[in-house]
């Protein structure tokens, strides 16, 4: 399976802020929006027709950042920022296990009770 | 981001049952697979063995919030908490709610699990991992039992 594949990578062993934490915000929620259409972005662009602050959309990728959501890379002298679509492919997996299991529980409640 | 599960199932069984069968220790024990050791509690941990082949050295822990009477039954826990090297003690646990109402039929079911946003995500990662052998193979299991005693 290719997520084992992955497994054994630094970003994958790093300690990561919780990822559902970093999405419960609109404004990181609109800036992954952003990032996960196009190209990467830099700090100016991303400003550039939102109301907040340079400040605070830097404060807002450190935390997505943090999440592993997205990465600075370096364009020239410039810093952009970079989607990465992996910890939320992670969560939705097992999110989709825990259901799952869940299913499988209750169906086991359900001839349970109706036997 | 959805940080919760929800389900929803009809049974063709009176509330009342239901209740029974997700509040007596030994009833739960039998379709959740777990050897609990007494009676649930609110506000006590409720704890046994599971009862799965393979996962027997597996203890299952959960602390018992809430039993309304044939309304509401709830605990904490730690899902996938089958590593005898991890200490999960530390990490916030997941609430689940069974809520019961009754319908024409009989009951209807809804269980919420939430607070998955505090999990640690390395922890996520690990309880996928580890379906990727194991449970796998016990979702057969289960399938085929209940498929043999519908």
């Amino acid at each position: 399976m290719s997520h084992k594949s992955r497994s054994g990578s630094a970003s994958q062993r790093r300690a990561r802020a919780p990822v559902f934490a970093a999405l419960g915000d609109e404004t990181r929620l609109s800036l992954v929006a952003k990032l996960s259409v196009g190209q990467p972005c830099s700090i100016r662009r991303l400003t550039s027709g939102s109301k907040l602050t340079r400040q605070a959309i830097t404060k807002h990728l450190r935390v997505l950042e943090r999440a592993g959501i997205v990465h600075a890379v370096r364009a020239g002298r410039e810093r952009r920022f970079e989607f990465d679509p992996e910890p939320m492919e992670e969560i939705g997996k097992y999110l989709d296990l825990v259901s799952e299991q869940w299913d499988q529980t209750l169906a086991r409640l359900k001839s349970f009770v109706e036997g | 981001m959805n940080d919760r599960i929800e389900k929803r199932i009809e049974l063709a069984a009176p509330v009342s049952r239901v209740w029974r069968a997700l509040t007596d220790y030994r009833e739960f024990g039998e379709w959740f697979r777990v050897k609990l050791d007494g009676p649930f509690v609110p506000g006590q941990i409720s704890r046994g063995p599971i009862a799965y082949p393979g996962y027997e050295h597996v203890i299952w822990e959960a602390v018992v919030q809430k039993m309304e009477p044939e309304r509401l039954f709830s605990f904490t826990w730690h899902p996938y908490s089958v590593d005898a090297n991890t200490d999960y003690s530390k990490e916030t646990p997941t609430l689940v709610e069974f809520r019961l109402e009754k319908t024409a039929g009989g009951t209807l079911l809804l269980l919420t699990e939430s607070g998955f946003d505090k999990i640690p995500s390395e922890r996520r990662l690990e309880a996928f991992r580890r379906n990727d052998g194991g449970w796998t193979e016990q979702m057969k299991n289960i399938e085929n039992h209940v498929a043999q005693k519908p």
